[in-house]
């Protein structure tokens, strides 16, 4: 069975290439995860203030990453902010500031929903106790709120995992741009080899992908009754 | 930072044009995609034998995967099985495939809230069961399911922003583009947004609107 297309991942170190993309990759959203779970936190905390001025700073920075795509987020700091600033950053050190930031507003809101999904007693409770705020949310608030935070944050990070499939697009060597790689230097021994690598990378994210959402969703009816 | 103005208005009719493309690929993506989510989701609340099980895969695959790949394995892989599309034919298809999911988990769990008291009413006063369909369950949860299916416009409209990368000249690739040859990129970027903000913020107005506007279900409640 020469030339039978599917071969062509596992042909010479294919395999072992798209693999090390899919580490950039990964890299990539671990990181960001990680650095946009704690500035959603502070964020999120930041958001149960009365201060209008804090609100509406807030307000602005989730409405922005709201309402602009991630790509033109990615190409306003790769092209624009690196030409504003005078710098050069490497696509690698833009994805993970881009989603950071954006994770850091999508969970800032998560954080928000869930601290204000709470009953009120448990704020007076905790107030009439002679907690002091520190206390009250180290103790009282947090721990409760995080509970109803997990869903949404794996929702999140599946969210992010999904998106940094777009690093390509500003030319950071991931598992899509080895893939890529892969079909030009076997375009002539095997014509067939765009099908069955993007079929192996859209199995890729979907077996990093699908476990993540059903326990996102398993905990959310789990932990809703 | 001297701004070129120049620039700004010999680029305004391509950005014209290129919004226009955007604006024309979301509409048809997003009408597919409400067709699909329909669909789907009475097949998921009725529990069509065998259909069930193969929207839930279309469901998990869809939804579990990102876009770009999505249209890459469309737009370079099928060709090489003798399935050859246009660029706008497989952004819209990618596009659909994609949105399909998410409006029919947005219509599912819509009808999932039309509640019991309802349906027992409805049959109570003998309406049929295509009545009942037609006149309670589908009204309702078209109403519950509202303020996701706005969000999913939103977000489909967003997406086409990655249609650049199979060659479609919408406002992203269109600036990417522009800073390439004329390395204007402060100006580039400012209409990028510009250009984002004026067809996202008033479809967000009329989507409000509207879910205002559709608010059967909050009455009995």
């Amino acid at each position: 069975m020469q030339n039978s297309g599917i071969d062509v991942i596992f042909q010479g170190k294919n395999f072992q290439r798209l693999f090390e993309g899919l580490f950039i990759t990964a890299e990539i959203a671990f990181i960001s995860i990680i650095i946009g779970s704690v500035l959603g936190i502070i964020i999120g905390l930041s958001r149960t203030t009365e201060s209008k001025a804090v609100l509406f700073i807030n307000r602005v920075y989730l409405e922005a990453f709201r309402i602009i795509p991630t790509l033109v987020w990615l190409f306003i700091f790769y092209f624009g902010v690196t030409t504003a600033l005078n710098i050069s950053l490497s696509g690698e050190i833009v994805s993970i500031i881009v989603f950071s930031l954006w994770g850091g507003a999508e969970m800032g809101d998560i954080v928000r929903g869930a601290l204000q999904s709470l009953p009120k007693h448990q704020i007076e409770s905790g107030k009439a106790l002679g907690l002091n705020y520190f206390k009250l949310y180290r103790y009282v608030l947090i721990p409760q709120a995080i509970r109803r935070m997990i869903p949404g944050t794996i929702n999140l990070a599946t969210r992010m995992i999904k998106t940094t499939s777009l690093v390509v697009l500003i030319g950071v060597i991931d598992v899509v741009k080895i893939g890529q790689q892969i079909i030009e230097s076997s375009r002539f021994e095997l014509p067939t080899a765009s099908f069955w690598v993007y079929g192996f990378i859209f199995f890729l994210y979907f077996i990093i992908c699908y476990p993540l959402s059903k326990i996102s969703k398993s905990l959310e009816t789990k932990w809703n009754n | 930072m001297n701004i070129d103005w120049n620039f700004i208005v010999t680029s305004l009719p391509l950005y014209e044009k290129a919004a226009y493309l955007t604006l024309k690929l979301a509409f048809v993506g997003i009408i597919i995609s409400l067709v699909i989510g329909i669909l789907c989701s009475i097949i998921l609340y009725f529990k069509v034998k065998v259909m069930h099980s193969i929207v839930q895969a279309y469901i998990e695959l869809s939804r579990n995967t990102p876009l770009l790949v999505q249209i890459f394995f469309l737009y370079f892989g099928l060709p090489k099985l003798g399935i050859k599309m246009s660029e706008s034919t497989c952004a819209i298809i990618g596009l659909a495939f994609l949105g399909g999911s998410y409006m029919a988990e947005a219509f599912r769990s819509g009808l999932e809230a039309v509640s019991k008291l309802q349906i027992e009413s409805g049959i109570s006063i003998g309406l049929s069961k295509n009545q009942l369909i037609r006149y309670v369950i589908i009204p309702q949860a078209f109403s519950i399911s509202m303020p996701s299916l706005s969000a999913n416009c939103i977000f489909l409209l967003k997406e086409t922003s990655i249609l650049g990368a199979i060659s479609i000249v919408d406002v992203t690739n269109l600036t990417k583009d522009l800073i390439g040859m004329y390395y204007r990129t402060f100006e580039s970027l400012t209409m990028l947004v510009a250009v984002y903000l004026i067809m996202i913020l008033p479809l967000s107005f009329i989507l409000s609107w509207l879910e205002r506007k559709v608010r059967y279900a909050e009455f009995g409640n």
